[in-house]
C-alpha cells in the first residue's frame, strides 16, 4: 500500500504549477483578456492551481499557430512523426508514477487506475499509431495497361479536438496519437473541469514537437469550445461528450461542410445469461467483477455497464453475489493505492448522480447498497464522493434509460435469449455491452444481435489500442482507437495517371 | 396556474435573468448522453437548431424576462422522460458542454418527480 502525497503538499512526487496559460505556437501565452479560473481538486474540493480562460481571440492565435505549422509537419517523413510519438511514449513511461498522481489528483479517480490503466494505455497507445503510421501504405490500382489509380493518404490540416473531463490524459491521447500521427496540427481544448493534468503531460513531451503543431487552448466550453468548434479555419472536429452538443458541434460542422466525429455516451448493457454460475470457479469469480465494473471510475465512462440484465435462473443468488462484492469495495482517498472507488470528477456531477437517485427511488426502484453520497471525513468530507449503488427495477425506468454516470448499476432480469436483446437494445444509445456465458454459441450470437459499436465477451473495460471503439444509435458517429483510425483524420488523394501517349479520340 | 411539464426553482430563475441581461433571449435543449449530459443546456435563442426531432415541453415565463424561455428535448428522449414533471434547478459547478451558466460557476440541473394521474390526464 502507498498514499501518495498530493501535489503541492510536503512529499509530493509531483506538482503543478500555480497557473496554465494557452499553448500555443511552441510557448506558453496568457489570455487575451487576462482571465483565469479557479481549478479544484475533487479529492478535497480544494482548489490547487487557476488556469486561462480562453476567448475566441485566443482560439484565433492557437489557429494561426497551427496553420503556420501544418503543411511542414504534414511532409515530415512518417518515420519521424513514428518517432517523435514513440519518443512522448517513453517520456511517459519514465515519468509513469507522477503522471498518474497528477491525473488522480485533477480527476478524482483512484491513483491504482491511472497506474494501471489510464496512463500505461495512453504511452501504448502512442506506440500503436507511432507503428500503425509507419505500416500504413496507399494503393496503386492498375484501371487498365496504359492507366494507374495512386491512392494517397494526406493530411486534413489542421483540426479541432475536444476533450472530455473523465479521463483528461487518456481520451485526449485517444485523438492526439492518430491526428498527429497522420500529419495533423492540432488545436485542443481541454474539458473546464479538467485542464491541468493535460499541461503536466505537456511540461513532460513539449520540447518534442515543432512549435503550433499542438496547440492547446483552455475555457469555458460557452466561451473556448464554441469558436474552435464553429471555425472554418478547421478541417474536423473531434467531440466526446453528450448529445445536444454533439448535435450543436455537428450544426457548426454543416456549416463549414466539414466532418466530425463524435462519442456521445451509452447506457451499456451487461449480460449475465444462466450458465455463468454452472460452477463456482474462475470463470463466475470474473463474471462478478463484470458485474462490479459499473464502478470503474466512478461510473464515469461513456462505456460504463450500467444496466446489469440477469437471467431469471440465477437472478437472486447472482445478485445477492454482487451486491457482497460490490459492499466490498473499497472507497477512499483517491491517492491511496489501496483505493478502488475514488471522487466524482466535479460538484455538478455528484448533484446530477444524487437527482438520478430521487428520481430512481420515485419510480420505485429498490435500492440494494449505497444510493447516498459518501462523507469520508477528515479533508476528503469536501470532495464529491458517492456510495457504488445498485438499483433493482425495470428497463422503462428513467435509470434505465439515462446516463447518470456515476457508480451506479440498475439490475433487471430477463427469461431468455430473446427478451435478453430485446432489453439490450431496448435504449437510445448503442455504444459498448458486455455478454458473460460458457456457451460460445450464445455469446457469438448475443454479440452480433446487440446494437452497440463494441460487445465485450466474457470481459469488460478493456481499452486496447487495437481494437474499435464508437458508437451505434445516438452514441455517435466514428470510431476512435484500431488504425482505421488514422482514416478519420486523413483525406485521401488519387493521381489518376495515363501513360498513354495517344489523344483519347474525343476532340 | 396550469399543469407544467417542466418549472424552474427560484435560483434557477435568478440565473436565467442573469444571463438574459448579459446574452439575450434564450432557450434550453435537454442533452443526454455522458459526461455533461443528462443536463439542460442552456443557450441565446436559435442557436441550437431544433427540428422535426425535437419537442418544445415549456415555454418559460420568468419574472423579469420579457419573452418566454423554450425549454426543448430530442422526441426520442421525451418518450423515455414523459410522465415525470421536470425542475430546473442550479447548483455550484462547472462545465457544461457550450450552455451560457458555467462561466458563472453554477450548472444547471434537472430535478424530476413523477406526475400525477391527474397531471398526465391534463397534459394528454
Amino acid at each position: 500500500m502507498t498514499v501518495y502525497s498530493a501535489p503541492g503538499s510536503d512529499g509530493a512526487i509531483v506538482n503543478y504549477e500555480s497557473r496554465y496559460d494557452h499553448f500555443i505556437g511552441g510557448e506558453y501565452v496568457p489570455p487575451a483578456r487576462g482571465q483565469y479560473f479557479a481549478n479544484p481538486s475533487p479529492v478535497t474540493g480544494q482548489d490547487f492551481c487557476e488556469v486561462a480562460r480562453g476567448t475566441a481571440e485566443d482560439v484565433e492565435k492557437a489557429l494561426d499557430a497551427a496553420h503556420g505549422a501544418a503543411d511542414a509537419w504534414g511532409r515530415t517523413s512518417t518515420a519521424e512523426r513514428a518517432n517523435i510519438l514513440n519518443k512522448i511514449a517513453d517520456r511517459m513511461e519514465q515519468n509513469l508514477e507522477k503522471l498518474a498522481v497528477a491525473e488522480c489528483w485533477e480527476n478524482g479517480k483512484p491513483v491504482r487506475e491511472t497506474l494501471a490503466a489510464d496512463i500505461p494505455l495512453a504511452i501504448d497507445h502512442f506506440r500503436y499509431f507511432a507503428g500503425a503510421i509507419r505500416a500504413q501504405e496507399g494503393t496503386a490500382g492498375e484501371i487498365d495497361d496504359d492507366t494507374v489509380a495512386y491512392h494517397f493518404h494526406e493530411p486534413l490540416g489542421v483540426v479541432a479536438q475536444i476533450i472530455p473531463w473523465n479521463f483528461p490524459i487518456l481520451m485526449a491521447v485517444w485523438k492526439l496519437a492518430p491526428a498527429l500521427a497522420a500529419g495533423n496540427a492540432v488545436v485542443l481544448k481541454p474539458a473546464e473541469q479538467t485542464p491541468a493534468s493535460i499541461h503536466y503531460w505537456l511540461s513532460l513531451v513539449a520540447d518534442l514537437l515543432p512549435p503550433g503543431v499542438l496547440n492547446i487552448v483552455n475555457g469555458f466550453g460557452v466561451e473556448a469550445g464554441k469558436p474552435l468548434a464553429s471555425s472554418n479555419r478547421v478541417a474536423k472536429v473531434a467531440f466526446t461528450g453528450e448529445t445536444t452538443t454533439g448535435r450543436l458541434i455537428m450544426q457548426y460542422a454543416s456549416e463549414n461542410l466539414i466532418p466530425v466525429t463524435l462519442e456521445l455516451g451509452g447506457k451499456s448493457p451487461n449480460i449475465f445469461f444462466d450458465d455463468v454460475s454452472r460452477l463456482d470457479d474462475d470463470f463466475y469469480d470474473k463474471s462478478l467483477e463484470g458485474f462490479s465494473m459499473f464502478a470503474l471510475n466512478q461510473g464515469e465512462v461513456c462505456t460504463c455497464p450500467s444496466r446489469a440484465l440477469i437471467q431469471q435462473g440465477i437472478y437472486s443468488d447472482f445478485l445477492a453475489a454482487g451486491v457482497k462484492r460490490v459492499e466490498n469495495l473499497k472507497q477512499g482517498n483517491p491517492l491511496d493505492t489501496d483505493t478502488q472507488v475514488g471522487a466524482q470528477a466535479s460538484n455538478d456531477q455528484l448533484e446530477k448522480i444524487l437527482s438520478y437517485f430521487d428520481i430512481g427511488r420515485q419510480e420505485g426502484a429498490k435500492v440494494l447498497t449505497g444510493g447516498a453520497r459518501a462523507d469520508l471525513g477528515g479533508n476528503l468530507s469536501g470532495g464529491y464522493y458517492v456510495q457504488p449503488t445498485i438499483f433493482e427495477g425495470s428497463n422503462a425506468m428513467r435509470i434505465f434509460q439515462e446516463e447518470i454516470f456515476g457508480p451506479v448499476v440498475s439490475v433487471t432480469s430477463f427469461a431468455d435469449y430473446a427478451d435478453a436483446i430485446k432489453i439490450a437494445n431496448d435504449t437510445l444509445y448503442g455504444l459498448g455491452a458486455g455478454v458473460w456465458t460458457r456457451d460460445i454459441n450464445t455469446a457469438y450470437r448475443a454479440g452480433r444481435a446487440i446494437k452497440a459499436g463494441r460487445v465485450w465477451t466474457n470481459s469488460y473495460h478493456l481499452y486496447p489500442a487495437h481494437a474499435a471503439f464508437g458508437g451505434y444509435k445516438q452514441s455517435g458517429i466514428g470510431r476512435e482507437n484500431h488504425k482505421m483510425m488514422l482514416d478519420h483524420y486523413q483525406q485521401t488523394k488519387n493521381l489518376l495517371v495515363s501513360y498513354s501517349p495517344k489523344a483519347m479520340g474525343f476532340f | 396556474m396550469g399543469t407544467t411539464r417542466v418549472d424552474v426553482t427560484p435560483a434557477a430563475a435568478a440565473m436565467m435573468r442573469q444571463l438574459r441581461g448579459q446574452h439575450g433571449p434564450l432557450m434550453f435543449h435537454q442533452s443526454g448522453g455522458c459526461c455533461d449530459g443528462s443536463s439542460p443546456m442552456c443557450y441565446l435563442e436559435g442557436e441550437f437548431r431544433t427540428g422535426q426531432s425535437d419537442v418544445l415541453l415549456e415555454s418559460l415565463k420568468i419574472d423579469g424576462v420579457d419573452e418566454p424561455i423554450t425549454f426543448w428535448m430530442s422526441g426520442s428522449q421525451f418518450e423515455l422522460w414523459k410522465h415525470t414533471h421536470l425542475t430546473v434547478d442550479v447548483v455550484p459547478g462547472r462545465g457544461a458542454g457550450f450552455s451560457l451558466e458555467a462561466p458563472e460557476g453554477v450548472r444547471f440541473l434537472i430535478r424530476s418527480r413523477l406526475l400525477t394521474e391527474q397531471e398526465l390526464a391534463e397534459l394528454s
